[in-house]
């Protein structure tokens, strides 16, 4: 038992997958990495800081108890209004005349294809890996609960954002904090905002950057052989350039384009490959249950299953982080609440489907190798799960669909790129705007953010998995300890808006114009 | 009760000549007439996240190089015809505009012109002047 907890902290603390035969000896790479993961470990260490006495870090759950606070302090809300919010997006309550501004199925393609990356192919392939099955379980319930505390932050997002005399709009944690805690008479709003910000530029430069980057490289090294990461980084960075420097919108605007349909094209792959595989549905369900309560011979047990599950949920719908308040808060509404209803379909598309159909498809094309003796899953020298192939990440879903049609990886790669692409666009823009938000607005300040972020490009590509993936978890979670907080302040004041609205539409006061 | 006909003005010559038969047709009925002219949109289409955090900017932009540039034009040149002329910018697809427009303001025909293009893309996805004579509401004119 002692055993397994030491292996379990040494793995789980840090949640990283060293990716079998990525860091082949290439010195330029290897100093990057090095000196990245030496600068970053201890922030790396206070955000996943376990319990005292126990494996579970704290982070996970700060992130899972907003989720149920929220969720019961709005009356599970978001099983309640998900009609109305599917009528929302439809543009059902749009008025005609505003015809021309963002509308709700905008911002939450937008918001999407932000979230929608790499933590849904790779990031679930990560928890399935170390956690099992059972993961995919506590993964769906995060996904689950997680829609209430997007819906409190994208509420207040448009709620407080800024309109500036010319018509564009600024908005998400940093304004909210500001505005809302004024509004109520608290004190730290401020503090908080500056913190945010800041947390919010390191993820900008982790998650919504070098991870993408990292995958990305990953991705394409497997399919044109091994070859240095820092290629990869500085043809990325150039096209990153292209289009956040020198304006080039119409990169942007293809991959916004193709991003829906990839994501359709995945999911409707994995729906073929799991009734492909339907004569497994039974073993594969009653693994994930079971995997979820009872040890199934991972590290940690069913509370390593849990861990990995929530972890990733976390990661991959940003739920509670404070990002989607930023992507969002553009919507043409008179009522900040109906985007907060729009909002809530994030996570479950996001989570409860697409991370669902790449769980599903690993464990039911069987790529975890069990211990035929012991039924219990075979763990390989680094603590996790042994597969088929040996890949872990997003390879591990590569091999996983590939088991099914030998073209996949072609596709997926192709999917990975333009995922970790528009991923990082919208992180620029996120980072950016926390940025402007401490430096004020100004071409040479946002010139300067451009450049770094398109620098963390580079080292993210160059820089080997488990570092890489540490820093970006680290630095998205410290962005969801500030938000988090904030929404607990400002959570009455959705709860009025709340019930105001729901009133008012039950009345017959808010009508449809379809 | 005086009749509503509608015209649909996109600043093109075949437009023009909708207009100008439009015109004529008031004249003779004694009908007012709205000139649209409408600004292909889709509430599903995808934009980035600056292009959503500008739309709002960017709206009032086309809204206001739409009325000088097409509309304004267009009634100066009408100031002498002798009819009651009224003009209004919308944003949606085209025809399915058009026939909200004429539902909601009762009117009694819509005018629209067209290109004759015989384009594969046109036989393929239809030319505006075709799907509006399917869907509209009330009679219809295209004006070659």
């Amino acid at each position: 038992m002692t055993a397994a907890f030491i292996k379990r902290a040494a793995v789980g603390a840090a949640g990283a997958v060293s990716f079998a035969g990525a860091a082949a000896a290439q010195t330029l790479d290897e100093q990057i990495n090095a000196g990245f993961a030496s600068a970053t470990g201890w922030f790396v260490n206070l955000i996943f800081a376990p319990f005292p006495g126990t494996s579970f870090p704290w982070i996970v759950a700060w992130l899972v108890t907003a989720a149920t606070i929220f969720t019961i302090y709005f009356g599970f809300i978001q099983f309640r209004v998900i009609k109305h919010s599917i009528q929302l997006v439809k543009g059902d309550y749009s008025d005609p005349n505003d015809a021309g501004e963002v509308s709700h199925f905008q911002a939450l393609a937008t918001a999407l294809s932000g979230t929608v990356g790499l933590g849904n192919i790779a990031g679930v392939a990560v928890a399935v890996g170390i956690g099992g099955p059972g993961a995919t379980f506590w993964m769906i319930l995060a996904g689950l609960l997680g829609m209430a505390s997007k819906f409190t932050e994208c509420t207040l997002g448009v709620k407080y954002r800024n309109e500036y005399p010319d018509g564009t709009v600024s908005g998400g944690p940093m304004y909210y904090m500001t505005k809302g805690f004024a509004e109520r008479g608290m004190p730290g709003g401020k503090v908080l905002a500056v913190l945010f910000a800041i947390f919010c530029i390191l993820g900008s430069f982790g998650g919504g950057n070098m991870f993408q980057a990292n995958q990305a490289h990953q991705q394409l090294a497997g399919i044109l052989g091994d070859y240095p990461g820092w290629i990869t980084g500085v043809i990325f960075a150039a096209i990153v350039f292209a289009v956040i420097v020198g304006g080039i919108k119409s990169i942007a605007q293809v991959t916004e384009k193709i991003v829906p349909f990839m994501g359709i094209l995945y999911v409707g792959s994995a729906l073929l490959i799991i009734l492909m595989n339907i004569g497994n549905i039974g073993w594969a369900f009653g693994q994930i249950f079971a995997g979820a309560f009872t040890s199934s011979g991972i590290a940690g047990g069913a509370v390593g299953a849990l861990i990995q599950g929530f972890k990733r949920a976390a990661f991959s719908n940003e739920a509670g982080v404070g990002s989607a308040a930023i992507a969002h808060s553009a919507v043409r509404t008179k009522e900040p609440i109906t985007e907060g209803f729009v909002s809530l379909l994030e996570p479950f598309i996001d989570t409860v489907v697409i991370c669902t159909m790449t769980a599903l498809v690993i464990i039911f094309t069987q790529q975890l190798v069990v211990d035929a003796e012991t039924g219990m899953y075979l763990l390989n020298d680094n603590g996790t799960i042994q597969t088929v192939t040996g890949a872990s990440g997003v390879g591990l879903t590569s091999a996983a669909f590939a088991s099914a049609f030998s073209w996949f990886p072609y596709v997926l790669g192709l999917a990975v790129i333009l995922f970790a692409f528009s991923t990082m666009i919208s992180w620029s823009y996120y980072g950016l705007k926390a940025w402007t938000y401490l430096f004020g607005e100004g071409k040479g300040k946002e010139l300067t953010f451009k450049l770094i972020f398109c620098l963390f490009v580079i080292i993210g590509a160059a820089a080997s998995l488990g570092p890489v993936i540490d820093f970006s978890d680290a630095a998205i979670f410290a962005m969801a300890v500030v938000n988090i907080i904030g929404l607990y302040v400002l959570m009455p004041i959705v709860k009025q808006e709340v019930n105001s609205y729901l009133a008012r539409l039950k009345s017959g006061e808010i009508r449809k114009f379809k | 009760m005086v009749d509503t006909f509608i015209a649909a003005y996109d600043g093109s010559e075949a437009a023009g000549r909708a207009v100008d038969f439009a015109v004529k047709r008031a004249k003779a009925g004694k009908a007012r007439l709205l000139v649209v002219h409408v600004l292909e949109w889709s509430p599903y289409s995808f934009l980035t996240q600056e292009e959503l955090a500008e739309r709002h900017k960017r709206r009032n932009q086309e809204l206001d190089r739409a009325a000088k540039a097409v509309l304004d034009p267009l009634k100066a040149k009408l100031k002498d015809s002798g009819i009651e002329i009224e003009t209004a910018i919308k944003y949606g697809h085209v025809a399915e505009t058009l026939c909200d427009m004429a539902k909601a303001e009762g009117a009694a025909q819509i005018f629209i012109g067209r290109t004759g293009s015989s384009s594969l893309m046109d036989r393929i996805f239809g030319s505006v002047a075709g799907s509006l004579a399917q869907i509209a509401p009330v009679p219809c004119t295209i004006v070659p």
